[in-house]
């Protein structure tokens, strides 16, 4: 037995976690005039960490750490997008930041902590990665929240997101430990192994144990009915950090189901299916239903992020590669506008103002019509308007539940919800177009965001055009794992 | 049999004291109860032979993080606390989940095709019995060091933030609190402090 472990494949991981202590020290005895230091090597560690992540690429699926991590396709794609998403994050919350008095070297370093945190999530392979890379995602995203002194809300939030959040954990670890008893391992291809070995497949322990990491699997994507925590996290966090957990975040949680119920149980598959399907139609009638009525644009991009989860579970529920591949398609997707989305938000959030109202996008044509086609591209993608990359994702999901699962009714009901989630959707373009503007100053966009909100509106709409170059990477890395 | 006796003896003072630690109303009894329940699982982790395991618990619970919390209690003088207002509304609710949690969980496993039965492989006594010499400690050392050392280093990180966190939540320089600059203590000079003032003397009437 070879004592030291292979850690090659583990560079980007060990990068970052370097870098988190290198700017902790940094940032120490950096005066405040230079804290921007801390920001440009927050920002560098993210490119780095992405090089070292493509430089490192391979088609196949190289395990170290004894059985405990894992380098696949899967985990380098979900990394990349992270590191990406994570960095146009950091560029649209910078001036929130500053004004917010939040720019504060902590704060950057408890961000790639969190980083950290769902780079293990991606790369684990057996429960204990997992559950600590969860951990460490949370504990950072808690103490984000709760860094800004000024806004009572923001306390609040962090704290029930905390309590949520524990209990949550609590029930993973004992659906987990519940696993491990019954298959005596906590490896995810052992566990796979020993349930067709041993049991089976309708074992009631077996059951027991993944009802309860199903639940908090849905907690923390936030699938209804275990979705409080999110309009209420979303609304009372400073919007820097609602953007990121609104963000990044649902992509580890994505790998975290994939690893658990596909990687770990899928031969569980007929006992989840079903407790998935009712997950999603919740989440998908609750999410959008419940949308209608707010007034408050970080409380509706909450509950949209609720009905946009409820069309990640149809992905998987319907136990097929492409039906997997449709889910990770469609996280990727709802990544990259929800950045968009509350991006907007930070954007016209100005000194002792947020734009927390819907109504605050009134008459935006005429105050900043670039701003404007760009959320109006968020907004149709959101609601799954073609050509829009939105409108890929939900299509590729109802053809995995129609011909993958051969569950019409559930793709009907899908269809259904969606045609009136786009009412809210389509009501922010209204206010955008056609109502005349109730604030009236001045908008400061810095050149960054500028920059980088039109890269994204464009991402958006290319990867609409042409939704083929994203989609043969999600096929791809999901073929690798399944094989 | 004496270790079934053990086992149900303390595996009772765990369950209860932690029970009383979370009903009694003064804090430092509550301290007290939750020390007692760590005492009765380091000796359930015994009966495992896993000394390593409930000595740590002893010393760094116990020892380290009680006596912490002890001392909180003491400097915050917080003695006896108000009686939650919202306990009498929520308990019937609380009952009520725990219950349904409860029966459920039995319900399910008390089948007998639960699958429960992978448990019960080994009596207690020869499931853990260990050649001359062996070491709990080094055992665990070992696997610490080699098979999870990945989650070892997670851990650890996971401190790190935990340090981060809590630092920056709680270091907060807000303008009213006061607090000492010795750059201003040294340059004080006694003409900044006393100023003398004449004042006129009147004369009472």
């Amino acid at each position: 037995m070879s004592v030291t472990p292979d850690l090659l494949p583990a560079t980007a991981e060990i990068f970052v976690l370097i870098m988190t202590c290198i700017i902790l020290v940094v940032d120490t005895f950096t005066p405040e005039k230079y804290r921007a230091s801390s920001y440009i090597l927050t920002q560098g560690t993210l490119l780095g960490a992405l090089l070292i992540t493509i430089g490192l690429y391979t088609e196949q699926s190289i395990v170290t750490f004894h059985n405990t991590f894992i380098l696949d396709p899967l985990a380098s794609m979900l990394k990349g997008i992270i590191y990406i998403v994570v960095f146009a994050v950091l560029i649209y919350s910078k001036h929130f930041l500053q004004q917010h008095k939040m720019f504060k070297g902590e704060y950057f370093v408890l961000m790639l902590a969190s980083v950290l945190g769902m780079m293990v999530m991606v790369s684990a392979y057996s429960f204990v990665t997992l559950y600590l890379g969860l951990e460490l995602l949370s504990l950072s995203l808690y103490a984000m929240i709760a860094m800004q002194d000024q806004a009572k809300s923001a306390p609040e939030a962090a704290m029930k997101y905390f309590v949520l959040g524990a209990m949550a954990s609590g029930l993973l670890l004992y659906g987990m430990s519940m696993i491990y008893g019954a298959t005596g391992t906590l490896h995810l291809a052992e566990i796979q192994t020993n349930i067709l070995d041993k049991f089976e497949t309708h074992s009631l322990l077996l059951s027991f144990g993944l009802v309860f990491i199903i639940v908090a699997v849905a907690f923390k994507l936030g699938a209804v009915p275990f979705h409080m925590w999110v309009p209420d996290v979303y609304h009372g966090a400073p919007t820097a950090v609602t953007i990121f957990i609104g963000s990044a975040p649902k992509i580890a949680a994505f790998a975290m189901l994939f690893r658990l119920l596909v990687d770990g149980l899928e031969s569980l598959h007929t006992s989840w299916q079903d407790i998935l399907i009712i997950l999603a139609i919740l989440s998908m009638a609750v999410g959008n239903i419940i949308a209608i009525a707010q007034t408050n644009i970080k409380r509706m991009l909450a509950y949209s992020t609720v009905a946009h989860v409820g069309f990640i579970l149809l992905g998987i529920l319907s136990v097929s590669q492409s039906g997997y591949s449709a889910s990770m398609f469609y996280t990727i997707t709802y990544t990259i506008m929800a950045v968009g989305g509350f991006g907007m938000v930070l954007l016209l959030s100005h000194k002792g103002f947020d734009a927390e109202r819907i109504s605050d996008f009134k008459g935006l044509s005429t105050r900043a019509p670039w701003f404007a086609v760009m959320m109006m591209i968020f907004m149709f993608s959101m609601a799954g308007v073609p050509p829009f990359l939105g409108f890929w994702a939900k299509l590729l999901v109802l053809k995995a539940v129609v011909v993958e699962a051969d569950m019409v009714w559930l793709a009907a009901i899908a269809v259904f919800f969606s045609i009136i989630g786009i009412f809210y959707y389509l009501r922010i373009i209204k206010f955008m177009f056609f109502d005349k503007a109730e604030d009236s100053e001045h908008l400061t966009i810095t050149q960054g965001m500028a920059v980088t909100m039109s890269i994204n509106g464009v991402v958006v709409l290319l990867l609409g055009l042409y939704p083929g170059i994203l989609l043969t990477y999600c096929v791809q890395a999901i073929t690798h794992v399944i094989q | 049999m004496t270790e079934a006796i053990i086992f149900y003896l303390f595996s009772t003072v765990a369950v209860v004291s932690a029970l009383m630690m979370i009903s009694v109303r003064n804090p430092v009894r509550a301290a007290f109860y939750l020390v007692l329940s760590f005492f009765a699982s380091a000796i359930i982790w015994l009966l495992l032979q896993a000394e390593f395991l409930a000595i740590v618990l002893v010393l760094v619970y116990v020892g380290a993080v009680m006596v912490l919390f002890l001392f909180v209690v003491m400097m915050l003088d917080l003695n006896i606390v108000e009686k939650e207002s919202g306990f009498t509304r929520y308990f019937p609710i609380g009952i009520m989940l725990a219950a349904i949690t409860f029966f459920s969980i039995y319900y399910v496993l008390g089948q007998k095709e639960s699958g429960m039965d992978v448990f019960q492989s080994q009596p207690l006594s020869t499931a853990a019995s260990h050649v001359e010499g062996y070491s709990n400690t080094k055992e665990l050392g070992k696997l610490l060091y080699s098979e999870y050392v990945y989650a070892f280093e997670i851990a650890a990180m996971l401190l790190l933030v935990a340090i981060v966190a809590a630092i920056s939540l709680t270091y907060r320089r807000r303008p009213k609190t006061r607090h000492q600059n010795p750059d201003l203590q040294v340059s004080a000079r006694h003409e900044d402090r006393i100023r003398i003032v004449k004042i006129p003397v009147e004369e009472r009437k």
